[in-house]
């Protein structure tokens, strides 16, 4: 983990309240990041904000030396971050957390289950599983219409469902109404977005092995604070969502 | 160069700057950014006698210049810290004072007695002013009589000196910091946090799951330097002063209040780097401001008597 500055490449709207921005960051820093893991950043210089952010990487760009951040415009700090402009530069922890170990695993199709701002992590996840030529089927969920980002880039890798509470967009309800509807059949799932929806998704999906990622307001982002923490599932410890995350094994952690 | 060094009862500092209990863990994250060594003094997170849990999620909240935390005290408890934390902190070269929280006056002497069976620190922070625990911590803070009482059964306990943690809740902080000074107390720590509370418009309803939290950051940084120029006067015991510091024209305002060394929390989270880098820049802004060393600054802002 290091603390380095890095240049703002571009930043632009995606979707309603919702950044993409890509930075500049050194090639070998970039390679050490597994999909999963995020940057902890530095709203601005002073002492205004004394917390960081902490965003998921959504892609890393090898060969141009980028990395891709999406978040969303929540309070004051993001609605800072979201006024930045390119060649600015912003500072960063990174990369912060445990990723998704798709090493380890043998897979050949996996269900990715995204929710809202959750969904930017499982497109670098996304590429990195097809690079090791597994199966793609994505389940996106949004509050409506104007939220909806991502669509197409997931539809490269495979079957993609989006999904809007009030049905302004694709199916109407939520992610573990599609699932259930279309009998989707994979052997692993992996999944990130709010909690509510994790908490369905491992109820609804209990026989399946899978990983869901966390979140949770954060203080320092590197285990130190022991801010962002969650019960493990027996309720006897706590595990740091920013040291021992924001990635668990399903069923790993008491959501 | 300036002569950083500080001498206090059991703590011999190669400069006044430490990080504060609570924001540093037991040093092993920090120790990724910049060798420990370089520290002053370690202030590691606060012991209970059995392992904590700690408060449920949200813990913690920003704030305009600060920010508000209710971790309520999780650690794994003396012992394990003993056995596990405390060993990776004697392979530097920087002396550790260990915080010590508790429910009841037993529980505190019992962690300190536990204690005594290592050589790995040197000095007790007696934490008698946690916020954020249910029962215990805030009201032996609070209370002159029992503040004194939980010092003088703690520092009969151990085997170092005693610095007591003041609470900045109180109608008189003068008050508190002459009893405990009376009852044995070696020095003082001050601030630890304001009791705060942010409400959350959407839920309506209060942002941290404990409800109220400790707030500390730059906004608070005014308060700190009141009560230490102010218990300054009053008594005869060294003072590490804390509360909101980010820069080294905030060490020197601390200096001059009072403080013999100051303690870093808040302003870790923001940059890692942020105790390392105020070593660094020290000297300079001691010269900036004509002392020749950190001991010539200290308590010289009381111009006005």
């Amino acid at each position: 983990m290091k603390v380095c500055e890095a240049v703002i490449d571009d930043i632009k709207q995606i979707a309603r309240d919702t950044m993409q921005v890509h930075l500049k960051v050194e090639a070998n820093i970039l390679q050490t990041i597994k999909p999963g893991q995020f940057v902890h950043i530095q709203v601005n210089n002073g002492t205004e904000h004394m917390l960081r952010r902490p965003i998921s990487v959504a892609n890393i760009d090898q060969e141009r030396q980028l990395l891709t951040i999406v978040f969303k415009v929540f309070g004051q700090g993001t609605a800072k971050l979201a006024a930045y402009e390119a060649e600015q530069s912003i500072n960063l922890l990174i990369p912060c957390g445990q990723g998704y170990p798709i090493e380890e695993l043998q897979i050949k199709k996996a269900l990715l289950i995204g929710g809202g701002i959750g969904v930017p992590p499982l497109y670098y996840l996304a590429r990195q599983l097809a690079k090791k030529n597994i199966e793609i089927i994505s389940v996106l969920g949004f509050q409506t219409q104007a939220d909806v980002f991502y669509q197409q880039d997931f539809e490269a890798f495979g079957q993609c469902f989006v999904t809007t509470m009030d049905g302004s967009y694709g199916y109407k309800g939520v992610v573990t109404d599609v699932i259930k509807q279309e009998h989707l059949l994979f052997d692993y799932y992996f999944s990130c977005g709010p909690t509510a929806m994790l908490r369905a998704v491992q109820t609804e999906l209990t026989n399946y092995p899978g990983y869901i990622s966390l979140e949770e307001r954060m203080g320092c982002g590197i285990g130190a604070c022991y801010a962002c923490v969650v019960p493990s599932k027996d309720q006897a410890t706590y595990k740091k969502i920013c040291q021992d995350g924001p990635v668990f094994r399903a069923n790993e952690v008491s959501i | 160069m300036s002569d950083l060094t500080v001498q206090l009862p059991g703590l011999d500092l190669k400069n006044p700057i430490m990080p504060a209990s609570g924001c540093f863990s037991f040093g092993r994250e920090y120790s990724k950014f910049y060798c420990l060594s370089q520290l002053g003094a370690i202030m590691i997170k606060a012991a209970t006698a059995d392992k904590r849990l700690g408060n449920a999620t949200p813990r913690v909240a920003e704030t305009h210049a600060g920010m508000l935390n209710a971790i309520g005290l999780q650690n794994p408890g003396v012992e394990a810290i003993i056995d596990h934390e405390l060993p990776f902190l004697q392979t530097f070269d920087v002396p550790v004072i260990a915080n010590v929280a508790g429910s009841t006056i037993e529980e505190y002497e019992g962690v300190a007695r536990a204690l005594k069976r290592t050589e790995a620190i040197s000095a007790i922070e007696l934490n008698i002013s946690c916020p954020n625990v249910k029962e215990g911590g805030v009201q032996f803070g609070t209370r002159p009589e029992l503040a004194a009482e939980v010092t003088q059964r703690v520092k009969a306990a151990s085997h170092v000196p005693v610095y007591v943690k003041l609470s900045p809740n109180v109608t008189d902080i003068v008050e508190i910091a002459q009893a405990v000074e009376q009852a044995g107390a070696d020095g003082l720590t001050m601030i630890n946090t304001l009791t705060g509370m942010k409400i959350d418009l959407k839920k309506r309803q209060p942002l941290l799951a404990n409800q109220v939290g400790g707030l500390s950051g730059p906004a608070i940084k005014p308060i700190a330097i009141r009560m230490i120029y102010q218990v300054y006067q009053a008594v005869d015991i060294p003072i590490i002063g804390m509360g909101g510091i980010t820069s080294t024209d905030d060490v020197i305002e601390f200096l001059l209040a009072g403080a013999s060394a100051v303690a870093i929390g808040t302003a870790n989270f923001k940059n890692p780097l942020i105790c390392s880098e105020i070593i660094e820049q020290l000297p300079q802004a001691l010269q900036k401001y004509h002392f020749a060393s950190v001991k010539d600054a200290i308590g010289k802002g009381h111009g006005h008597g």
